[in-house]
């Protein structure tokens, strides 16, 4: 029998009584783990946690601002850009309106003008056919006083007779011709 | 009495055909002899173990945490791994984060304490988990059991403590004192004792296989035995390879356990 077997058969009685040795020796070795874990290691450990979940919300803070920006310039040079687009809308259609009214007034000039000078053409034309209506039924009457005298004999210098005589014509000669004009237009 | 068989724990000259009987091992496989003795308390193996493997715990979390970075380097992300894994896996699971906070140190100790104890099982020279002596679960077990009815105490009070830890409850009508007297020895006896036989059950069939293989693979190593070394060989590594598991899967269950039992003083209900 060596010292092993004697001392095991002597102890070995019941495995699940626990020795008091044993017991204190377990619970100082697993105080020694708690009392460094949970006093220095562990809250070592939180705060570098801590402060690495700090510094990526800090860094995602960052990203979202510089993010934030950048959304806030394009929208701006998206705003430009629409203005832009506008003010150039707006210059063509004041352009085009502009042309428009240009060309109704140069039209309305012109047709003015052109009524002007017909206008003109017209008055004139009266002008010269009162003119020439004066000159010749004066003319006329010289002409046909003359010829009067030479055929009668008689002188018919007295200017108020003369008058009278060539009116009266000249009145006949009228009234025949409109006579003429009416039985063609009834006709 | 030579060296060789204190740290063997078995007669090494003993071969089969050699008119030898096989040296099983039993109970006496986990009982040591002192190293040494000051002034009649005897220090041996399992002790050494248990404060070599404290300081192998707080040693490794020193050197992971001690200097912590907020860059960390690999030693404290595997740190940083292990104290998440039972910080959220476990203590946040069960106790949820605002409760659980207070218990993560406790709970982190806890697991790799137990951890540690086992893993001595599979180390070489070690190769003893110091587990399966109930003394070590059982002192754990003790203290988890002391922190769940302190904190049922004074979270309830006297009489509601008694009530949480009895499951009492009126509509159960005349079966409650049957309940009552069930739930008293089940919570309140036997679930310690569980909590702690679980572990040391376990690392203590675990040895003995392990311890059984090794012994036959050298035993056998005779003749015609020698086939069969090689298979008791082949099983040892497999063992050693099923506790490097079972170990973790242990610690992992006494913590889960403890969480549990922490989370029931708490709750409202019983």
């Amino acid at each position: 029998m060596t010292a092993l077997t004697h001392l095991a058969s002597e102890e070995m009685e019941n495995p699940l009584l626990p020795p008091m040795p044993e017991l204190i020796i377990g619970l100082i070795a697993f105080l020694i783990v708690f009392l460094f874990l949970g006093k220095k290691l562990l809250p070592n450990i939180n705060k570098v946690l801590d402060e690495r979940r700090a510094a990526i919300e800090g860094g995602m803070e960052k990203a979202e601002a510089a993010q934030a920006e950048a959304q806030q310039v394009l929208e701006d040079y998206r705003a430009q850009l629409a203005d832009a687009r506008h003010e150039a809308a707006r210059l063509r259609q004041e352009a085009q309106e502009q042309g428009v009214a240009l060309i109704a007034e140069m039209r309305s000039e012109g047709q003015r003008q052109r009524e002007e000078i017909i206008a003109a053409g017209h008055a004139q034309i009266e002008a010269d056919r009162k003119a020439a209506s004066a000159t010749l039924r004066q003319d006329v009457g010289q002409l046909a006083i003359d010829l009067a005298g030479r055929i009668v004999g008689e002188s018919l210098a007295d200017s108020a007779r003369q008058s009278r005589t060539i009116d009266r014509f000249l009145d006949a000669l009228e009234e025949k011709s409109v006579d003429v004009t009416k039985a063609e237009a009834t006709r | 009495m030579s060296a060789d068989q204190t740290l063997l724990a078995f007669e090494t000259d003993c071969h089969i055909f050699d008119g030898c009987g096989f040296p099983a091992p039993g109970l006496h496989s986990f009982v040591f002899e002192p190293l040494f003795t000051i002034g009649g308390f005897e220090f041996n193996k399992p002790m050494l173990l248990a404060i070599l493997g404290s300081l192998v715990v707080v040693g490794f979390f020193w050197a992971a945490f001690g200097r912590a970075k907020v860059v960390p380097g690999k030693l404290q992300m595997i740190g940083e791994a292990g104290y998440d894994f039972v910080r959220r896996g476990l203590v946040y699971e069960a106790l949820g984060k605002k409760e659980g906070e207070k218990y993560v140190p406790l709970m982190v100790s806890l697991f790799f304490f137990i951890w540690m104890m086992n893993l001595w099982s599979i180390i070489p020279v070690a190769s003893f988990p110091v587990t399966s002596i109930i003394a070590y679960p059982a002192g754990l077990a003790l203290l988890v059991y002391v922190l769940w009815v302190g904190l049922t105490f004074k979270k309830h009070g006297f009489v509601g403590a008694w009530k949480n830890m009895t499951g009492y409850d009126k509509s159960l009508g005349g079966i409650l004192p049957l309940v009552v007297v069930l739930e008293f020895f089940s919570n309140l006896i036997i679930r310690p004792f569980t909590h702690a036989v679980r572990l040391f059950a376990n690392m203590f069939a675990g040895h003995m296989l392990i311890v059984m293989f090794t012994i036959a693979s050298w035993y056998l190593l005779n003749g015609i035995g020698i086939a069969y070394a090689s298979a008791s060989f082949v099983m040892t590594i497999v063992m050693t390879a099923f506790e490097l598991f079972i170990q973790a899967v242990q610690a992992y269950v006494f913590v889960l356990l403890a969480c549990n039992y922490v989370q029931g003083a708490l709750s409202e209900h019983h």
